[in-house]
């Protein structure tokens, strides 16, 4: 009798646990593909960082909905990426998907998953050729598109008055987008295109070339570690002081800047944001990102945060419904306070946005830091926005 | 003409890093037999203790010497405890544990330091340029590097050639049998030929810390070149590294600096350049197969 008691109690006592459990909705699954290995690891780890907070900042949830992130390591293998989207879609039944850095990895794995039906929205990588004619309405693209990065450096190189330009990006296609995009706004004349190797750590025949070419002004893409040896050998060839050198965001993000030192004081970037812009929602990021992990935000981070936000607003007008052609229509409102203030999706679901010029300059405890200055592009869309028929 | 100079001495510069690495690689494969796939890994322990050592004491003397102590314990021990289990196993035993070392070390080091590549400073004193003839400046630290390298290379010359640890190297590396028949202690060699390789790895790491980047990977993306140099000096032989890592550097740089240039004289600027790159990045593993048409084993080949 007595044990029958404790038994009956026992259920109950589980029932009760287990009520509001059923009470409340399975939590929606995000499935996160990104680089966290090698040298390009501390991208994907700023971007999942960055999205992981904006989740714990609403108590697990994102637009009211409990959400579950579920992150694989693509090690910058396209085939890799591809594998692990797979299994993603058809075993995990996951239909929201993130988180890939580099273009090459997009390029295998995004078909894959807006073919599947699911929703793709990409934190960063947005290659050329999925922004025009082979736009798709699953795809929608927080960052920019490649091409934009580039162009803002080509307009602020003009607007700075440069006449010559010596232009250096590695030999793939990120990096001849980043040729092709400067070239599209710089009005002077190239004294100098060099494609350097992926996999090249010392770039001294190409300060030698910089040096006898003499130009006005440098233009480099070289993301990650490359940017940091680049930037550290112009220093040491004695050209940091001669020749000016204008940059995008990928080759000068906080982590690298930290790395470089004072080999960065003095050079133009341009970006779409920063962490001094001055609105709530950056302020409330900035401060929680650099409380959380006790590091500085790069931009990768930014994106990331943008891109969990732009989900949760999706999730938000959808009840949180994992329903992906009102999740569409809901993103395509872009109904959120993105961190780099006004933000819009142009005909292609390729951000529409200002672009900023920032200086390095000497922070106040004497470590260089990243200062907006001016505004270098307004409501800027991209070359292929034209080209996409949605 | 002065920019023929200094790319001239950038080859140069970069063929003495890949000596410094192919020496210990090819004398490990000469002697052991043991294709040492981590041998890149080396390269970054001796980076990542110098750059450790120099930020927490900001002495250059102390960075150097616990980036070499560092890269030649982590060496001995390898051999120690993974290597000297598979000297009597085939190459492809191997080659993927020495693959799952690699693995192992670049996670490793990712908790240890971050994924963050970490600073390094020039010392001070060498940080600056030298006007070698007029209008060619050179970075000091870089010619400090050619320095060191050509010492390394006569000091192992001597070593090699002129004792009794060298003779036993070299006979070590042709007759392992008879070597072993006259009563030397054979794994004491192979641990300390092992630790030399590593210690010179771990220099040419400590060296390149401050003009690379000190990164989780960067052994990985010297180790290819590495091998290319082994395989065109030959197998085994200290003398085919040194002269194929000056031949791989220089025809490197001077085809990167030049080939385009020379291509854009016969077409449009853009395609040139792209071309160039493109050729460029093939030259020394069309180098390295002419060499393998002429000469199968190398150009100086260690047991002739």
């Amino acid at each position: 009798m007595q044990n029958r008691k404790s038994v009956c109690l026992g259920l109950m006592l589980a029932a009760a646990v287990a009520l509001p459990a059923l009470a409340q909705q399975a939590p929606v699954k995000i499935g996160m593909v990104t680089t966290l290995s090698g040298p390009g690891g501390y991208l994907g780890q700023d971007i999942r960082d960055a999205f992981k907070l904006a989740i714990d900042m609403n108590g697990g949830k994102l637009g009211g909905a409990p959400v579950e992130l579920v992150v694989e390591d693509d090690a910058l293998k396209p085939g890799q990426g591809k594998q692990i989207a797979e299994k993603m879609l058809k075993t995990d039944g996951i239909k929201i998907m993130t988180g890939i850095v580099f273009s090459n990895v997009a390029g295998a794995t995004v078909p894959d998953i807006v073919d599947a039906g699911a929703l793709y929205v990409s934190p960063n990588a947005a290659p050329s050729n999925f922004a025009g004619k082979e736009c798709n309405e699953n795809y929608f693209v927080v960052s920019w598109q490649n091409d934009s990065l580039h162009e803002s450096a080509g307009q602020h190189a003009t607007n700075l008055g440069y006449k010559k330009a010596f232009i250096l990006a590695p030999n793939y296609q990120a990096g001849k987008d980043a040729l092709a995009g400067f070239k599209r706004l710089f009005k002077g004349e190239i004294v100098g295109e060099v494609y350097t190797r992926l996999d090249q750590t010392d770039f001294a025949p190409e300060m030698a070339q910089i040096r006898s070419a003499n130009p006005d002004v440098v233009f480099q893409f070289h993301p990650g570690g490359l940017g940091i040896a680049f930037l550290r050998q112009y220093q040491q060839a004695g050209l940091l002081g001669k020749t000016p050198m204008v940059l995008a965001e990928p080759s000068l993000d906080a982590t690298t800047l930290k790395a470089v030192g004072d080999a960065a004081l003095g050079l133009s970037v341009t970006a779409h944001w920063n962490t001094d812009f001055d609105n709530a929602s950056n302020k409330a990021f900035v401060e929680a990102f650099t409380k959380a992990y006790n590091r500085v935000p790069t931009y990768y981070a930014s994106q990331g945060y943008d891109t969990a936000l732009a989900i949760a607003s999706a999730l938000k007008a959808t009840g949180g419904k994992a329903d992906v052609p009102a999740l569409r229509k809901a993103l395509a409102k872009a109904d959120f306070q993105s961190v780099r203030g006004a933000f819009k999706f142009g005909p292609n679901q390729h951000p529409v946005q200002d672009w900023y010029a920032l200086k390095v300059e000497k922070g106040a405890d004497g470590t260089p830091v990243l200062k907006t200055s001016g505004k270098v592009l307004s409501n800027h869309s991209d070359a292929y926005a034209k080209d996409c028929k949605l | 003409m002065t920019l023929v100079l200094e790319q001239l001495l950038n080859g140069l510069q970069f063929g003495v890093m890949l000596f410094l690495l192919a020496a210990g690689l090819t004398l490990i494969f000469g002697i052991m037999g043991v294709i040492n796939l981590a041998h890149g890994s080396l390269y970054m322990v001796g980076a990542y203790a110098a750059a450790f050592a120099a930020a927490q004491t900001g002495s250059v003397i102390i960075a150097i010497l616990a980036g070499l102590a560092a890269a030649a314990l982590v060496g001995m021990a390898m051999e120690l405890f993974v290597l000297r289990r598979l000297y009597a196993r085939d190459h492809l035993d191997q080659v993927l544990a020495t693959f799952a070392l690699i693995l192992i070390f670049n996670q490793s080091v990712t908790l240890l330091f971050g994924r963050q590549p970490l600073f390094v400073s020039v010392p001070p004193a060498l940080n600056g340029s030298v006007e070698l003839l007029p209008g060619l400046t050179y970075p000091i630290y870089r010619l400090i590097i050619i320095a060191v390298g050509l010492l390394v290379a006569l000091g192992l010359y001597l070593l090699i050639n002129r004792t009794r640890i060298g003779m036993l190297v070299r006979a070590g590396a042709t007759h392992r049998e008879m070597v072993r028949a006259l009563g030397v202690d054979i794994r004491l060699l192979y641990t300390a030929v092992f630790g030399l390789g590593a210690l010179l790895a771990g220099l040419a790491g400590l060296m390149a810390g401050p003009i690379l980047a000190v990164q989780v990977g960067m052994g990985e993306q010297i180790l290819i070149m590495t091998f290319v140099v082994v395989v065109i000096g030959g197998v085994g032989s200290i003398r085919g590294a040194f002269f194929g890592a000056l031949l791989v550097g220089l025809v490197d740089t001077v085809l990167r600096a030049f080939l385009p240039g020379l291509l854009r004289q016969v077409m449009t600027g853009s395609e040139a350049d792209a071309l160039g790159a493109g050729l460029a990045s093939m030259g020394i593993y069309m180098l390295m197969a002419v060499v393998l048409l002429v000469r199968p084993k190398g150009l100086f080949p260690a047991n002739v």
